[in-house]
């Protein structure tokens, strides 16, 4: 069916104005560069003190949790095919010292994080979370990258966890997770779904045999 | 005679496959899906997907930026001989997943789970795995590659025989609220369900279930079959759909295979394959002939045997 969501195109270097314009659930194509950094990167800079291998945000102000399928050839070039997004939840740790070292203002990846770390990083920092669409559309997003403009840490941090540079047109889709004001699209759905989900468990009851830790609050979050 | 060229150049041609080109069968199951989709979230989501299987089969670059965890599964028919034995043919397995890697290209995934050495060629320390399993009769060996996403969407829990269907529902719907929220275990998707046999055989028989059956393959026993259409229905029935939004399809389809446990339980398994489910398959004959398909055909009657001869009197 024919969807009624609105599509925007973005810069990676966005306005305040386009920023505070986004809503949850709008569907985001972006312009630009983007970097990408996870743990690897995250641990280099915020835990051991190495310096930034290029300006930010400058540069860019587009930061993506991926590790790209790719391959660099043994004379420096790049063979880049599918592109996707990594569980962002697990870099919850870092977060509020990487926005405020990278004056990033997207932050892309998968699932989405915490509603604290939104209230608590993202809106004291004005920035807002992108996810990953599916998940994922792996060889949209591939289209999308126009070029592999600097590899970082490559040896450092081998193929996956490296910093990887890339020019970007019409690079998408992805949804607003979270707005400037620190909403988010998955905890939205999670409530609607979580005012329906009791009537799916009628006719199954609880194991015999409890696990260390259970609860029957479906409304619980087990990440 | 099945010669070491032969068997490492297909499962190079395998490798690719399963990166870039969605099985037939699950696209079909997707299809529906999408079309019975009434969110409008839910729907945009089903709707890039199957544009992005299109992208990639255009561009012959892989469906998804993770490309999983390659494995393999070998099925020797009886009378199969390869050229310098099963030592050849794992080195051989071991090469194409590393040359797949760069030419590709697919994520260099596989890490020592310590110091996260990456040799970026997918290859390690029990890296891929391999499994084999055997068929009566045959000059052939079935080879089929699973690239399997790694982190979520898979669970095991001792049941006992006094939970019942009851109880198996609820670990059941338990394992797809806990990884269908924000999408984490990519669905919809195959479910597979182990049941019975050990923690550890009950693992691999969901992990089987939901990767080497495919979408409206009906277990052989009237009544497994029917738990399995009732599962597919109840995990349909949560509410939730592609990405954890609003939807109606969490399942595209649900696999059961059991294996004969202690009398005392009822081990089960759910594992979840995701929407880009990557797998392919060739069976190649001692004449050197190779045919591709999709299908494992893994669960014949002699992998579900359950007498002390075979053939059965």
């Amino acid at each position: 069916m024919a969807t009624e969501l609105k599509k925007i195109r973005l810069s990676t270097s966005p306005t305040d104005e386009a920023l505070a314009a986004l809503q949850i659930g709008d569907i985001v194509y972006l312009d630009g560069v983007v970097y990408t950094a996870r743990e690897g990167v995250y641990k280099r800079v915020i835990e051991d003190g190495v310096d930034l291998p290029l300006d930010l945000p400058m540069a860019s102000a587009a930061n993506f949790h991926c590790s790209p399928a790719a391959t660099q050839h043994d004379d420096g070039s790049f063979i880049l095919g599918a592109v996707t997004a990594t569980a962002s939840f697990r870099f919850s740790k870092w977060i509020g010292a990487w926005l405020a070292a990278s004056g990033a203002k997207l932050i892309i990846g998968k699932g989405g994080m915490n509603p604290e770390d939104y209230r608590d990083h993202f809106v004291p920092h004005g920035a807002i979370y992108l996810t990953t669409v599916g998940y994922g559309t792996g060889a949209l997003l591939g289209r999308g990258v126009k070029a592999v403009c600097e590899l970082h840490w490559r040896r450092e941090l081998g193929l996956a966890q490296a910093m990887w540079v890339i020019e970007v047109k019409n690079f998408g889709p992805f949804i607003v997770e979270s707005d400037r004001h620190g909403n988010s699209l998955f905890e939205r759905e999670n409530a609607k779904i979580a005012a329906n989900i009791e009537a799916a468990y009628n006719g199954t009851k609880p194991a015999v045999l409890k696990r260390f830790g259970e609860t029957d609050d479906r409304q619980d979050e087990l990440i | 005679m099945i010669t070491i060229e032969r068997l490492q150049a297909t499962a190079e041609e395998l490798m690719r496959r399963a990166a870039i080109e969605i099985p037939e069968d699950y696209l079909t199951g997707l299809k529906t899906a999408a079309a019975a989709e009434d969110s409008d979230l839910s729907s945009f989501v089903l709707e890039a997907m199957l544009e992005n299987y299109d992208a990639a089969k255009e561009d012959g670059r892989a469906m998804c930026g993770d490309t999983g965890c390659p494995r393999w599964y070998v099925k020797m028919g009886n009378e199969a001989r390869v050229d310098g034995g099963p030592v050849a043919l794992e080195a051989a397995l071991r090469r194409a997943t590393a040359k797949a890697t760069s030419t590709v290209p697919l994520r260099p995934n596989r890490v020592h789970p310590l110091w996260r050495t990456d040799y970026d060629n997918n290859v390690g320390i029990g890296a891929p795995e391999i499994e084999y399993g055997f068929e009566p009769g045959g000059d052939w060996i079935d080879l089929t590659t699973v690239h399997k996403g790694g982190l979520f969407g898979t669970d095991y829990r001792m049941l006992f025989p006094s939970d019942g269907i009851q109880g198996i529902k609820r670990f059941f719907l338990d394992s797809l609220v806990a990884f269908g929220k924000r999408g984490l275990a990519c669905q919809p998707a195959i479910i597979g369900i182990g049941l019975g046999g050990s923690k550890d055989a009950c693992m691999v028989l969901g992990k089987r279930a939901a990767c080497l059956r495919v979408v409206g393959d009906r277990n052989p026993d009237p009544k497994i079959a029917e738990l399995e259409d009732e599962m597919k229905v109840l995990g349909n029935s949560i509410g939730m759909g592609a990405m954890g939004f609003v939807g109606k399809s969490m399942v595209i389809d649900c696999n059961i295979e059991i294996g004969f446990c202690h009398t005392g339980g009822m081990q089960m398994s759910v594992h979840a394959f995701c929407l880009s489910s990557r797998r392919a398959v060739a069976r190649i004959y001692g004449d050197g002939r190779v045919e591709y398909r999709t299908n494992p055909e893994w669960f014949t009657d002699y992998q579900r045997r359950e007498t002390v001869e075979w053939p059965q009197s």
